[in-house]
């Protein structure tokens, strides 16, 4: 199957097909982490640029790691504010890092959306490294890519993605590639931090999303638990009373974990706030894969990187 | 001076005329008689297989001046207003400085005087620099011109500073308009809530944030028994709160703009900042309530809440972007095709959306052709199709939703006191 978009701007827009090519190319791009000399020649003379609206570590760096490992060259661009507070317009921007001739664009934004105007505009390759709550591709990439790994198929499992649903592009980007990929996903959380009709985000596959009242109800048996961290830096109102009731009502335990299936695997996307929305001896467990994530994050993003910039050579 | 307006289909419901026949303008006013020795003389204006109708009435423009001429000026604002067949525009007071004062109001009126064309109605604002807290001079700004109030766009939170603006409108003859949102309930929404603002990750304004601020608006309307105008309404449940309100006999009117009228919420998933104005673009559901609403004419005008931006404005991320789309020039014909070409709703309806019922809304001279009234006529074939092309536009700015559209109905000529404004080359 091939793969042969410009862009990678999120998983609604993915078929199923293109979704396992990448995981697929994934898989093979694994081992290069692993050799003493960890480099391959494929990206040789392309400019992959990481443009940062938002801090992060993991995200940034993976990309960064995934570039160089490829021999491309790699760029990171940090910027603290907006466009609009800079006084350039978002045009101006985007014309300005397309005058610098990149073969890519990694893009992190606080706005939904901006990856998708960046992309009718200019013809480098864009890839969506997270705009606001929207998307976040490759992390629901390699969180698919991990659970394969541990699991074998994805089909048929049961997924509990637990804690502040409306805020999180990760949950959104994962409720899509999930369903997709046939596993039944149930989130759960403070009603105040669920939008509405979330059950109803992915039209054409009823039933296999659904909203919980309990966060016991949608732990209940899973095969994967996927934790969110609290968004504080986007929360403009009052959504829950403390951080303190927010960890006893919806932070994950090995007491809760228990009403998982008895191999249940839990993950993070990160960073992870300890003893908020996930316990220590959870985070450190043995069935707590949050260190795997990040090391696959590598692998998904060569892969990424060589299907969109390796396209033509 | 005679000017005869010939073989056109005459639509007038002001006076439930709708025929054939010929229409005589003398000195700026319409005549009794079109026929005979009275047209000796006269210029001719073939309007054979045209429409020929009072002149548009549009409740609600944005006119930038003063304050924000790069936008739009009063000059650019009529000449766009009069391409799109409206021979009156009502000017909402959110200008630098607000009109909340006879001052303004008069500048604005003097502007308008320079540039001819259109007629300017300014609307005055309802509280001091419209902050919802001390009523502005009202009575003063109505002898300067202005004939309505309004904190269009920053909503009265307080419902006691708002029944005591009603009650002192209704003793001063002025319609209170409302841009009905709870503040509140809709703070950081930049598109409707619903299924696509969950899906884009975008913050939602709920049709609980307008329909609450309606209801209380009623209620007040009912209180005070001033003469309440709900402002581009945009949700089902609004609409049905009017038209019950409607049916009690209360003094309760509403607009529709054109987009909600033509357009949906998913059309955000572009991410085009052109979609994006407050009220938000709702959804299908909704839209359809609106369609229904101007069948059945709970819906008492069309306005346009033309709202013009600098290009480098909207050219930001989706939640940077200004609010707000122009809409004089595409008006008709964004109407014409979404009302009568597609959901049948007859012409006669449309043009009195457009003419008399915005005349009736706020006590407005305007909007007939009966004998003796002031001849602002505007002409147009509801059948002809075009591309909206935004850099045709008479507007200073181009945010509009509809390029590249192709509509069906455009304005041919539009007369404002007998003599021609505009002509469609």
């Amino acid at each position: 199957m091939a793969f042969n978009r410009k862009d990678l701007l999120g998983i609604r827009e993915l078929s199923a097909e293109e979704i396992i090519t990448i995981l697929d190319t994934a898989e093979s791009f694994k081992e290069v982490s692993t050799r003493s000399i960890k480099k391959v020649p494929t990206l040789r003379g392309k400019t992959v640029i990481n443009f940062f609206f938002e801090s992060s570590t993991r995200t940034r760096t993976s990309f960064e790691i995934a570039a160089k490992r490829l021999s491309a060259d790699s760029i990171n661009i940090s910027a603290s504010t907006s466009s609009v507070t800079k006084g350039e317009t978002l045009m101006d921007t985007a014309l300005n890092l397309e005058a610098m001739a990149p073969d890519a664009i990694i893009i992190r934004h606080p706005s939904p959306g901006v990856p998708h105007q960046l992309a009718k505009l200019i013809s480098a390759s864009i890839i969506n490294g997270g705009d606001g709550a929207h998307e976040h591709p490759t992390q629901a990439l390699l969180d698919a890519f991990t659970i394969q790994e541990h699991k074998g198929r994805i089909s048929g499992l049961q997924i509990a993605i637990i804690g502040d649903i409306m805020h999180s592009r990760v949950a959104r980007s994962n409720a899509h590639l999930l369903t997709k990929l046939g596993a039944h996903v149930r989130v759960a959380g403070p009603r105040t931090l669920i939008p509405p009709g979330y059950d109803k985000l992915i039209e054409d596959s009823e039933g296999s999303l659904a909203v919980c009242d309990r966060l016991e109800d949608a732990i209940a048996d899973s095969d994967v638990v996927m934790m969110l961290r609290i968004q504080r830096e986007r929360m403009t109102d009052a959504f829950f009373p403390s951080l303190k009731e927010y960890s006893i009502q919806y932070g994950l335990t090995l007491r809760r974990l228990e009403l998982a299936a008895h191999d249940a695997i839990v993950m993070h996307p990160g960073p992870v706030n300890r003893g908020v929305e996930i316990s220590s001896d959870v985070v450190d467990g043995s069935r707590s894969l949050i260190l795997d994530q990040v090391t696959n994050g590598v692998a998904v993003r060569m892969a990424i990187l060589f299907l969109l910039v390796g396209r033509e050579t | 001076m005679k000017l005869l307006i010939k073989g056109g289909r005459l639509i007038d419901p002001s006076r439930n005329v709708d025929e054939t026949g010929d229409l005589l303008i003398e000195d700026g006013l319409v005549k009794a008689q079109a026929s005979g020795e009275a047209t000796d003389g006269a210029e001719v204006f073939d309007a054979a297989g045209l429409i020929v109708a009072p002149g548009f009435i549009d409740l609600h423009v944005h006119l930038r001046e003063p304050g924000q001429e790069y936008k739009e000026t009063i000059r650019s604002g009529v000449e766009s207003a009069v391409a799109g067949g409206f021979t009156a525009v009502c000017a909402m007071p959110n200008t630098s400085p607000v009109n909340d004062n006879a001052s303004v109001t008069r500048y604005i009126k003097e502007k308008a005087r320079e540039a001819g064309l259109a007629e300017v109605h300014p609307v005055g604002a309802l509280t001091r620099g419209s902050k919802g807290e001390e009523l502005s001079e009202m009575a003063e700004m109505k002898e300067a011109g202005a004939v309505a109030v309004s904190d269009d766009g920053r909503p009265v939170m307080n419902a006691q500073v708002m029944r005591h603006a009603m009650e002192y409108a209704r003793d001063h003859g002025l319609v209170v308009v409302d841009h009905c949102q709870d503040l509140h309930l809709s703070a950081g929404g930049v598109m409707h809530e619903g299924h696509y603002s969950t899906l884009l990750g975008l913050r939602g304004m709920s049709r609980a944030a307008e329909d609450g601020h309606v209801a209380r608006d009623i209620m007040l309307a009912e209180l005070t028994g001033a003469r309440v105008h709900i402002a581009h309404i945009s949700t089902a449940g609004a609409v049905e709160m009017v038209r019950a309100a409607k049916l009690k006999g209360l003094p309760v009117t509403c607009e529709a703009t054109p987009h909600h009228l033509a357009l949906a919420d998913v059309a955000v998933t572009s991410f085009d900042t052109n979609t994006k104005m407050n009220p938000p673009l709702r959804s299908e559901t909704d839209r359809a309530a609106l369609i229904e609403a101007a069948r059945d004419g709970t819906i008492d005008a069309i306005a346009t809440d033309h709202a013009p931006h600098h290009a480098d404005e909207k050219m930001l991320e989706y939640d940077c972007a200004p609010f707000g789309v122009v809409g004089l020039e595409t008006a008709l014909a964004v109407v014409l095709t979404e009302l009568y070409h597609k959901n049948s709703i007859p012409l006669t309806r449309i043009v009195e959306m457009l003419t008399a019922g915005p005349g009736r809304a706020f006590s407005l001279s305007r909007g007939t052709l009966a004998a003796g009234a002031v001849a602002d006529i505007t002409v147009f074939d509801p059948d002809r199709e075009w591309e909206v092309d935004p850099r045709r536009f008479k507007s200073k700015s181009r945010n509009t939703p509809f390029a590249g559209w192709r509509l069906r109905g455009k304005v041919v000529a539009t007369f404002v006191r007998g003599k021609l404004v505009f002509r469609d080359e």
